[in-house]
């Protein structure tokens, strides 16, 4: 069934730590800071494919940095370079383009959004200060890459990401991560008068508004993390 | 067949379908976001989203959950109510030039005569009556296991729909033939089966279920051979038409659906995963046929 859907070749999948992930594939494309991708790379089984965001593109390629979880991305990690990936095409809003003080949070795989996130507002206006907040359970991954797109990284293992940061010192935060680790963000954020912007996951089916899967309770009432979102205001999510 | 044209127009309860192949309701919103996608013109036919008399948030908790094969889900009837798809939805939904399949569901009785009657001087061609979501309290389910209770529910509808009606059968139902045959009587104009399977699953961490209502219904491939078995069961008992519905993925499975008495079907599940594999299953079916030398599905369907 799915072979007539889009397909795209594994250009590289580096194992970068113990269950993270670092795939490339080729695929043209005009993805965009916080969008997603509805993957899949086997054939009917499991039934529905895998939402993972979007964390580097350009025209012609699209890198998605994933963690081990279940069955599809455990599949995933056994592709190799040539095996082929369905795609599809770019889903859910962005994240906003936010100038002046800028701060990107992420926790465990959340950090995946940002990386594309700090390299577009960064194109946008280099005037624009941009650090970045990156929380890990074990094992920190991806920093190097992060600095060169970010003016500081600041990163933590084991503990809590959210204590390091002062949203007194910005104009807009950006996060991505555990809604708890969100959440406690907003916490600190509404103390100080800064502006939050949240990425959300729901479990999805379909990705692309028909399922109602994805439905989220929001002060502008239910809305579809994947077409409405996944990126909100935090304070239309966290009511 | 080389040379002639296969025709894969069929016709269900007098309204004229350009092919039996039809998106089921809760799988393809209104058909918007399909048709950014693809001409959704090109299908049979569209069944909206269930409709109730007020507008529904839906359930709360996990909506969606995967099984070997299928899904579960639990979404509660989320839809904008019968006024607000009026309001938002009809102009679109109205226009589109392939067969339109308003689903109403339903927790009573009045509710359903109350949508009824709100959509009697719509311009579109079949009401689906839902009788059959797992996903509802207050006895949304109960309408379509009973056959007397589903026989009053068609009886009461049918004497205020002026629309072609279908009900959309529940495989839960006690008998499905019996309930079937209890609508046909009533004056429904054709059926629609199956819904989702009653199913659950439990979280053994958390030492609870997976859904917030306990069960939830069951869709996709898994499902397949049991909705099959039930559509051919119905079809040798009943005269009305039947829309067969349950895991339809590929050309093959409609095909063994229309074998099995089926005038037309509907594809859920599968849209989530493709969203036009309703349009491969209507050109594998059309290759089938010229291969098969059929020239219409009169001549394959209820032939098993
Ligand atoms: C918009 C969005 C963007 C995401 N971006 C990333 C990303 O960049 N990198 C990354 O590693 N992960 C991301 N996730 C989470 C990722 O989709 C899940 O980890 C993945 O679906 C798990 O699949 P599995 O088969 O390995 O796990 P299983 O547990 O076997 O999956 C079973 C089912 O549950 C669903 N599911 C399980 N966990 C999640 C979850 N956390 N969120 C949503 N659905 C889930 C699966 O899609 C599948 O349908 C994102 C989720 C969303 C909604
Ligand atoms: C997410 C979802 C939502 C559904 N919503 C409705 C609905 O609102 N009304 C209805 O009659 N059936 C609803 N159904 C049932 C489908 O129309 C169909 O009968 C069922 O899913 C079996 O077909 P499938 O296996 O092809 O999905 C829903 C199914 C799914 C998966
Ligand atoms: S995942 Fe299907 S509507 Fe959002």
């Amino acid at each position: 069934m799915t072979d007539t859907a889009r397909m795209s070749r594994v250009l590289s999948n580096l194992q970068l730590s113990r269950d993270f992930f670092l795939m490339r594939v080729a695929e043209p494309n005009e993805a965009k800071m916080g969008q997603f991708y509805m993957l899949r790379s086997w054939g009917m089984y499991p039934l529905l494919s895998r939402p993972l965001s979007v964390y580097d593109a350009d025209p012609e390629t699209l890198t998605f940095l994933y963690k081990v979880v279940g069955q599809g991305t455990k599949l995933f990690s056994g592709l190799r370079a040539g095996d082929s990936v369905a795609t599809g095409r770019a889903l859910g809003n962005t994240f906003p383009v936010v100038t002046g003080r800028v701060a990107l949070v992420g926790g465990g795989v959340g950090i995946a959004p940002l990386y594309l996130t700090a390299k577009t507002l960064k194109k946008m206006d280099a005037s624009t200060r941009l650090d970045l907040y990156l929380g890990f359970s074990d094992e920190a991954v991806l920093c190097g890459e992060f600095e060169k797109v970010g003016d500081r990284v600041v990163t933590d293992v084991g503990g809590f990401i959210t204590d390091r940061i002062s949203p007194e010192d910005y104009d807009w935060v950006l996060t991505c991560g555990p809604e708890a680790m969100m959440r406690a963000l907003y916490g600190k954020c509404e103390k100080a008068g800064t502006k939050l912007y949240v990425s959300m996951e729901r479990r999805m089916a379909c990705g692309f508004g028909v399922c109602l899967a994805c439905g989220c309770d929001t002060s502008r009432g239910r809305k579809k993390v994947c077409v409405d979102g996944p990126v909100f205001p935090a304070e239309e999510v966290f009511i | 067949m080389r040379g002639g044209a296969v025709d894969l127009s069929v016709d269900f309860a007098g309204i004229k379908m350009k092919n039996p192949v039809v998106l089921a309701s809760g799988t393809c919103g209104f058909g918007r976001e399909l048709a950014e996608r693809f001409d959704v013109e090109k299908l049979g036919g569209l069944a909206s989203k269930g409709l109730t008399l007020k507008a529904r948030d839906g359930n709360s908790g996990v909506r969606i959950w995967e099984t070997p094969s299928g899904i579960m889900n639990s979404i509660g009837l989320e839809n904008p109510g019968v006024k607000g798809f009026i309001e938002k939805e009809l102009d679109w939904f109205g226009s589109l030039n392939t067969a339109r399949i308003v689903n109403l569901g339903g927790h009573c009785l009045d509710d359903y005569l109350e949508g009824v009657s709100l959509l009697n001087d719509l311009d579109f061609d079949i009401l689906e009556l839902n009788i059959s979501c797992p996903n509802v309290k207050q006895g949304g389910m109960n309408f379509g296991v009973k056959t007397e209770v589903a026989r009053e529910v068609v009886r009461r509808v049918r004497g205020v729909c002026r629309h072609r009606l279908s009900v959309k059968l529940s495989p839960n139902a006690e008998d499905i033939v019996e309930l079937a045959r209890a609508c046909e009587e009533e004056g429904a104009d054709g059926l629609s089966l199956t819904n989702t399977f009653l199913a659950m699953a439990v979280d053994i961490y958390r030492r609870r279920p997976v859904f917030e209502n306990t069960y939830a219904g069951l869709s996709g491939p898994a499902i397949k051979p049991i909705s099959l078995r039930m559509v051919h069961q119905v079809a040798r008992g009943v005269s009305i038409p039947v829309m067969g519905i349950g895991g339809i993925s590929t050309w093959q499975d409609a095909v063994e659906f229309i074998m099995a008495g089926a005038t037309a079907v509907q594809i859920g599940t599968a849209t989530f995963i493709k969203p036009d594999v309703a349009l491969d299953v209507i050109e594998g079916t059309a290759a089938f046929m010229k291969e098969e030398r059929i020239e219409s599905l009169e001549e394959i369907r209820g032939s098993i």
